[in-house]
């Protein structure tokens, strides 16, 4: 039993659809919302990762990384935008953002 | 056989905790599974011959971006249950979703062959008898240096972003103005007054 690259890619994919899946679920929590988006990137890390380790290319990995630094800033300015609007607000509902303007 | 055991003791670990993410009914709980989840995709990276991002993975997600999560569910006092509203009208939906693109990807993966050349291919290829950690050092500090350098500045517009937004200037503290107090002469502090003997001030 060897253990390929389809395998790899199969959980990417499954971790991929269960990100986009946590946004349509949890349409109103926005903390939900950014750790499904983790979970995409996370998806995107594996398939990278899996990529450059069967084809023996550094590149993806090197990709991987950065893709780790965007993902880490995100999550920082995602949740200092939540904090001021949970300060703003009281409440952290996705639906009232178009208040947000001015 | 024993890397087939841990792959899919690793993979199906890594697909459950990320379906307890998006369904866990407390988001402290959600953290926890999300950081069980990057656990796992750690040893699957290990798995894969990629240590430096497995390490990584353990060290900024778990240690850093999980935490922060953690931190900003627990400090803001939310009531979930009504944010929870509206999880079974998007079920269908979102479900409908789901399969469609699982569906477009598992098309996109069954008609998917790799090329007799793509070996040959290899732009950067690992250089033997040298540690992940090694080869990805050499290529990243030369042919990557400059975007090396962007990323540290993404994270520092990152850094600078979040402490913008977040700060604040609170009314009603009192705090020491060292700059205030060096400027400030004595005609500032003290009045003197010619009191007049017998009758006060």
């Amino acid at each position: 039993m060897v253990i390929g690259l389809g395998h790899y890619l199969t959980v990417s994919a499954i971790l991929f659809v269960l990100g986009v899946l946590g946004i349509f679920l949890n349409r109103k929590n926005i903390i939900i919302i950014l750790m499904s988006i983790e979970l995409i990137l996370l998806a995107v890390n594996i398939n990278l990762v899996a990529f450059s380790s069967f084809l023996n290319d550094m590149a993806g990995q090197i990709f991987a990384m950065f893709v780790l630094t965007v993902a880490a800033g995100e999550a920082a300015i995602g949740l200092a935008i939540l904090v001021i609007y949970f300060r703003n607000r009281g409440s952290i509902a996705v639906d009232d953002v178009n208040m947000m303007k001015g | 056989m024993i890397q087939a055991l841990a792959f899919y003791l690793f993979a199906s670990i890594t697909v459950i905790a990320g379906m307890m993410v998006i369904s866990a009914k407390n988001p402290v709980h959600s953290v926890l599974w999300l950081i069980l989840a990057f656990f796992n995709a750690a040893g699957l990276f290990v798995l894969l011959g990629a240590e430096f991002l497995a390490m990584i993975l353990v060290i900024v997600y778990v240690g850093a971006v999980a935490v922060l999560f953690l931190f900003v569910v627990m400090m803001l006092d939310i009531n979930f249950e009504e944010l929870r509203k509206g999880f079974y009208t998007y079920l269908p939906f979102g479900l409908l979703v789901g399969a469609v693109l699982l569906g477009e990807l598992a098309i996109v993966g069954l008609g998917w062959v790799t090329s007799d050349h793509a070996a040959s291919l290899s732009r950067m290829p690992a250089p033997a008898n040298v540690t992940n950690t090694q080869a990805l050092g050499q290529i990243l500090y030369t042919k990557y240096v400059y975007v090396f350098q962007a990323s540290g500045l993404i994270l520092l517009t990152a850094m600078i972003g979040a402490i913008v937004l977040t700060h604040r200037t609170r009314g009603g503290v009192r705090k020491q103005n060292i700059g205030e107090q060096n400027m400030r002469q004595p005609s500032d502090a003290t009045a003197l007054v010619h009191v007049q003997s017998g009758e006060g001030l």
